[in-house]
């Protein structure tokens, strides 16, 4: 079995990756289809600032611009942000802890592939007869009247995309609670897998009640149910609820590894061991707990009453002394170290007053009496950019630059690096800064034009103007990861040349097992503790040399995800087409009996014998 | 999947001894647990029975449900057992999310 570098064709390397379990590769396929669809929501929010840059512009339709807006918050959220932090999340928790892999391979594989379809099935309404319009919250109030297939490409689509993202959250649980490495006790784990460990949590926590609410919307529409609908005893009022008891926790679900990657990125680059880790945790700990007490504050306009109002106001302001105590735990870490400004380091820094901004208005409109004025205006618009865009979208490109070595042992240029984020970071404030103002002087949101003369359209042309930034930013990326890629020159172990936790310490590439022999954990930032000490290796071992048991591939992953993309076809045309019921069966049936050859038929994977580990390296053992 | 070796080692007399006492005494409390459970739920029918107010037995009943899955988790399902604190962690942390729900759902949805 040892068939590590053999050449192969382009056939068995496009069957590799469709079957891999290996997560070092399903990390690779998160961040490319991420990717992929970041592009696309982001092509979709330059055309809304390109129709909203002069007030009676016509550039985009009415209907058009509501498909074009829902369907930008909805790819940003499900198929963008949240698949590229799973990327982060399978290439470096697995690492980090001293795995060889996550817990469940086989479902980690899944995972992806139920998210990849899901996320392609609700891209395919473009063209077939329009996407949903009823903004990503999708109210039912709305949604149930909307004509056409859009919110019916919706509910599927999220619904198979969900099953995946749950999948993964559970992996991710059980790797981090069953497979750390000896000596790697839970006050010893880095940053970047508490908050991912939190962050599956809520994801094991709050994705049920979106599942609930979506087939509700689904046997709604499309089966003649009525759990909406008030005229037939049903309550539109539940969809909000239940949408917001999931869509809170999720804003945490993308903020938490945010925070992770910036713990890592500040620990390293100011070269000190991260302040206050033990209120790091359990302020990360005690936001996920808050994350579930507070989904009501989306619906203070709704009318739940003065006392629902005033105690969600009130859990709401909780979160904040957490997240306070996170950002001042970050400044202490920069303080007096010896920081050196790498690109991630720029993102970081940048993080944190553009994070604090958003958090400050967050706190505003947490405040129930003032929330009935900003509801639904720019103002509301322009705090969840800031701390999705300032917060999350921030992470991720620091991300990239930070973990792009250990995933392709390449390093990202610094000095394009640098240039993205100078444009990136001046758009982002160019654009979304000003829509505070346009917010106060009563901009709504979700409008496709506006009249000009009210004194918003010099603002929105700004506005406007600074997407550009953010636009060339993007492009200047991926001009550096295609010079990165053709270049491809090896970035070698350590990188950053201050890597503090495990995932630093292993050889680059790194091999398809990982770890030859466990590493013994002996306190936070094991790394930085073998460097101190002269280590050249890096690492203490847990273990002698001996077989390692390995999974085997599985393309059953793609044929049960491919069942259920097949299956939503047959229920979104049901009492439409007359081979809907079929297809739907067909589907349907696929997935279950790729469910039985899994169960029935024993896979038990494969031994890499130590004498093939040995000859790997000019048997240094 | 590396770390994951079990060395299995013969128990000594004095183990033996404990864990057979040990074992004994686990099965009592599961016959004593299920003895209490079938009480438990002979008093819910007897309730029904008397033909009592259902402002008094619904609530009763409840409770006594309360404590049937108490006593199942602990008893039955081994909570009661060392290296169970993460899944008791996290039963709690979803009972205390389901209860928000519904204690919200009661209040200001279905009232």
């Amino acid at each position: 079995m040892s068939a590590i570098a053999q050449k192969k064709g382009f056939g068995s390397v496009l069957w590799d990756w469709l079957t891999t379990v290996d997560h070092k590769k399903i990390a690779i396929l998160y961040l490319a289809s991420g990717g992929f669809f970041f592009i696309v929501g982001g092509i979709e929010a330059m055309l809304i600032r390109i129709q909203l840059a002069v007030p009676g512009n016509d550039f985009l339709s009415a209907g058009l611009y509501n498909e074009i807006l829902t369907m930008h918050g909805t790819t940003m959220i499900f198929l963008a942000a949240m698949p590229i932090l799973f990327g982060y999340m399978n290439a470096v928790v697995p690492l980090q802890i001293g795995a060889r892999d996550v817990a469940f391979p086989f479902l980690n594989s899944l995972g992806f592939w139920l998210f990849f379809f899901g996320g392609i099935f609700l891209n395919l309404s473009w063209f077939m007869g329009g996407a949903p319009d009823a903004g990503w919250t999708s109210y039912a109030s709305l949604s149930l009247y909307s004509p056409g297939n859009g919110i019916d490409f919706y509910a599927l689509g999220l619904q198979v995309s969900g099953a995946g993202t749950y999948i993964a959250g559970i992996n991710f649980l059980v790797t981090i609670i069953n497979m750390r490495a000896p000596g790697m006790t839970y006050m010893r784990m880095p940053l970047f897998t508490w908050t991912t460990f939190v962050a599956s949590a809520l994801i094991l926590f709050a994705f049920p009640p979106l599942t609930i609410g979506l087939f509700f919307l689904i046997f709604d529409r499309m089966f003649g149910a009525n759990f909406f609908d008030h005229t037939m005893g049903g309550n539109t009022i539940i969809w909000e609820h239940l949408f917001w008891i999931f869509g809170h926790p999720e804003v945490y679900i993308l903020i938490l590894p945010a925070f992770g990657i910036f713990s890592e990125i500040f620990a390293i680059f100011s070269r000190k061991r991260l302040f206050g880790y033990s209120a790091m945790v359990f302020a990360t700990v005690l936001i996920g707990f808050l994350g579930f007490m507070v989904w009501a504050h989306h619906m203070f306009t709704v009318g739940l009453g003065p006392t629902a109002n005033a105690i969600f106001a009130v859990a709401t302001m909780a979160i904040a002394v957490p997240t306070g105590v996170k950002i001042f735990n970050w400044l202490l870490t920069i303080w007096g170290g010896s920081i050196k400004v790498t690109t991630p380091m720029l993102y970081a820094l940048g993080f944190i007053p553009s994070f604090v901004a958003g958090g400050v208005t967050g706190v505003m409109q947490a405040a129930a009496p003032l929330d009935y004025q900003l509801h639904d205006s720019y103002f509301i618009v322009a705090h969840f950019h800031y701390v999705i865009v300032g917060g999350v979208v921030l992470a991720i490109l620091a991300g990239l630059h930070l973990y792009w070595p250990l995933m392709f042992n390449q390093m990202l240029d610094e000095k394009l690096g640098k240039i993205t984020f100078w444009l990136f970071f001046f758009g982002f404030h160019a654009t979304f800064f000003i829509q505070h103002f346009l917010g106060l002087m009563g901009m709504p949101r979700r409008v496709f034009t506006f009249v000009g003369d009210q004194g918003w359209d010099a603002f929105n042309a700004i506005s406007s103007g600074g997407a550009v930034f953010m636009a060339l930013g993007v492009i200047v990326l991926v001009v550096n990861i295609v010079k990165t890629v053709v270049q491809n020159k090896p970035a070698g172990t350590d990188p950053w040349e201050d890597g503090r936790t495990l995932e630093w310490a292993i050889p680059q590439p790194v091999p398809f097992y990982n770890f030859k022999r466990t590493p013994l954990v002996r306190g936070l930032d094991t790394f930085w503790i073998e460097k101190q000490e002269g280590n050249k290796e890096g690492m203490t071992y847990a273990e002698p040399l001996s077989d390692i048991h390995m999974p085997n591939n599985s393309f059953i992953p793609f044929v049960m995800s491919l069942g259920l993309f097949i299956a939503s076809f047959g229920a979104l045309y049901n009492g439409e087409k007359t081979w809907a019921v079929p297809v739907l069966v067909i589907g349907l049936a696929i997935t279950v009996i790729s469910m039985g050859v899994r169960s029935w038929k024993d896979d038990h994977g494969y031994h890499i014998h130590k004498e093939d580990l040995m000859d790997d390296k000019g048997g240094k053992y | 999947m590396g770390h994951d070796t079990h060395v299995v080692v013969a128990k000594n007399k004095t183990q033996y001894e404990y864990a057979r006492r040990k074992r004994s005494h686990h099965m009592q409390m599961q016959v004593v647990t299920f003895a209490i459970m079938i009480f438990l739920t002979f008093i819910a029918f007897a309730t029904v029975a008397a033909g009592m107010s259902a402002f008094y037995v619904a609530p009763v009943i409840l409770l006594l449900a309360a404590v049937q899955v108490v006593l199942q988790l602990y008893y039955f399902m081994h909570m009661s057992d060392k290296g169970h604190n993460m899944a008791a962690f996290f039963l709690y942390s979803g009972a205390l999310f389901g209860f928000t729900f519904i204690i919200t759902f009661l209040t200001i949805v279905w009232w």
